[in-house]
């Protein structure tokens, strides 16, 4: 029944990467308690910022409009940071060894995950902006608008996330990546996010001003509520391309390295 | 045709200053089970490793069904099939979806991958357990799913890392029969292994890994013969081995033992004489080996 020649079949390109993300997709939706975090944080944190804050903030009370873009990129920040823990466990898992003596292209198990952040961080993304028109989120965007905006949240999305599958990657063990999420769940404080950068003091407005986060807030707030975008959107497409080549770059050589270095 | 599925010649790595292999060669015949036995730490896994084209060697080559392990990467991986040393299956996914899923990455079609999951869930008795998490799983019909799935499509060569390793004996046993089930349709299959007893019972042919080099190969047979002689075992009141004693089988070389040690033994010891087991073989053949290497 069975022949002993060598199987001459072997998966496509594009079937290997259907499988890889269909798998990172069923481990998304079975890990319910992080799916829940990456959505229920960024609401809890804008119906704070709304309620609490935003009082003292902006006494006008348009504070929703101003905050809510910088809500948007933080939730895709800290959605796209599991990639590190979930790289991380496969890395440590016999399984990889296993994709890699196939006759696969293997890195497609960091594509998978890939794909799965960017389909569970659109989803969070789309609860946000549905909670923010709830409690008073009034975008001034049209379609045009709409679809900018989201062209450049999904660019920010993939680019943080291939950050964090290389920094999963390198880091080696499940709960050391999972340290790194946290670093990019303050970076937006220290921008435009919710407060304009020129009410910091002058050294911090030198950091806020350049550093990735405030160009995209920045670029999104724009396109949604209308104030100008001017030359933000070229930094901020110049920032993700940068950090996406980067990351992309270290992310194959660090796949390649973890497999000859034993 | 080239009538073996493995073969190495000097194949040397090591990691910074420690050198794990050191000019390993063997070869193994097409449709054998051969089995490495090696303490921890030997290298076992190194060499699969190798092998299994998930590293390069330093020097030396290997070749799996006449392909380069370093050169024709591609054909090797086509050629063989790994179960390694932790049981390579994913825990948040179900058996048979784990299944599902090899069967896809080796190129069948959803229907192919269907029948073929279902055929296998029967064959390795895990029909029950298919729509559970792996994560539920028990140690041997984790390693039974780990089985099956290297089993999705036939490659001529399976490595198998430590199979048995943390199972029970009676998951042992059943694992034993299913092994040499596999070499029944001419499979070739290569194992490591730290119980001899998995070597005695399972292997065509073993070598004894140690100090990164092989030490001795032969059937479990032949081995014995190697370290020659009779056993004397020194046996206390509670039937505890205190002492064994290898001979040269010779009435006058077990007289001579006994005499020596006549005098320190306590009153009650008893003393059976047997043949040289494979734990001898390989105490035997590991501390030459370590003490060799010791004065290096």
């Amino acid at each position: 029944m069975n022949k002993l020649q060598p199987n001459a079949k072997s998966a496509s390109f594009a079937a290997t990467n259907a499988v890889f993300i269909g798998r990172s997709i069923r481990h998304s939706l079975r890990n319910v308690e992080s799916l829940l975090m990456a959505i229920l944080l960024p609401v809890m944190l804008m119906l704070m910022f709304t309620y609490v804050f935003g009082g003292a903030i902006d006494p006008s009370g348009d504070y929703v409009n101003y905050v809510v873009p910088g809500i948007i990129l933080l939730c895709a920040g800290f959605g796209s940071s599991s990639t590190a823990v979930d790289v991380a466990t496969d890395m440590t898992n016999g399984i990889i060894d296993r994709f890699r003596t196939m006759p696969i292209r293997s890195l497609g198990v960091i594509t998978g995950h890939v794909a799965a952040s960017l389909a569970r961080n659109l989803l969070a993304t789309g609860i946000v902006i549905g909670v923010a028109l709830l409690v008073g989120f009034r975008p001034a965007a049209g379609t045009l608008e709409w679809l900018g905006a989201l062209g450049v949240i999904v660019l920010f999305i993939l680019t943080f996330t291939w950050l964090f599958a290389a920094i999963g990657l390198v880091t080696g063990s499940p709960s050391s990546a999972g340290g790194y999420g946290f670093v990019l769940l303050f970076l937006p404080y220290l921008s435009s996010a919710f407060v304009p950068t020129s009410t910091m003091p002058a050294w911090l407005q030198g950091v806020a001003n350049h550093q990735p986060i405030t160009p995209v807030i920045e670029t999104i707030r724009g396109l949604l509520t209308g104030t100008p975008v001017k030359e933000h959107v070229w930094w901020a497409i110049g920032w993700c391309a940068a950090i996406l080549v980067i990351a992309l770059v270290w992310s194959m050589l660090a796949f390649r390295r973890r497999g000859s270095g034993r | 045709m080239n009538a073996c599925a493995i073969e190495v010649t000097g194949l040397r790595k090591s990691f910074g200053k420690r050198t794990v292999l050191n000019g390993l060669s063997l070869s193994v015949a097409k449709g054998t089970i051969f089995a490495l036995l090696g303490p921890n730490g030997a290298g076992k896994t190194t060499l699969i490793h190798i092998l299994s084209t998930l590293s390069d060697p330093d020097d030396g080559a290997a070749r799996i069904e006449g392909y380069d392990v370093v050169s024709s990467r591609t054909a090797v991986r086509r050629s063989i099939s790994l179960t390694g040393q932790f049981a390579a299956v994913d825990e948040v996914l179900t058996g048979r979806e784990n299944l599902t899923m090899m069967c896809r990455l080796c190129g069948l079609s959803r229907g192919e991958a269907r029948m073929r999951t279902a055929e296998l869930l029967k064959r390795f008795a895990l029909e029950e357990a298919a729509d559970r998490r792996v994560k539920a799983y028990s140690g041997g019909m984790r390693r039974r799913l780990d089985l099956a799935v290297s089993l999705v499509v036939s490659r001529p060569v399976l490595f198998l890392d430590e199979p048995t390793t943390g199972l029970d004996t009676v998951s042992r046993r059943a694992l034993w029969d299913t092994i040499l089930g596999l070499k029944e349709q001419g499979i070739t299959i290569f194992l490591t292994t730290q119980y001899l007893e998995e070597a005695d019972q399972l292997a065509d042919e073993i070598a004894v890994l140690s100090g990164g080099r092989i030490v001795a190969t032969g059937t479990a047979e032949t081995l014995k013969a190697q370290v020659g002689g009779e056993v004397v075992e020194l046996r206390n009141r509670q039937d505890e081995v205190i002492r064994t004693i290898p001979t040269s089988g010779s009435v006058h070389d077990i007289r001579q033992t006994l005499n020596e040690i006549a005098s320190s033994c306590p009153p009650d010891t008893r003393m059976v004489i047997r043949k040289p087991s494979m734990d001898d073989v390989f105490l035997a053949l590991t501390t030459v080996e370590q003490k060799e290497v010791s004065h290096a």
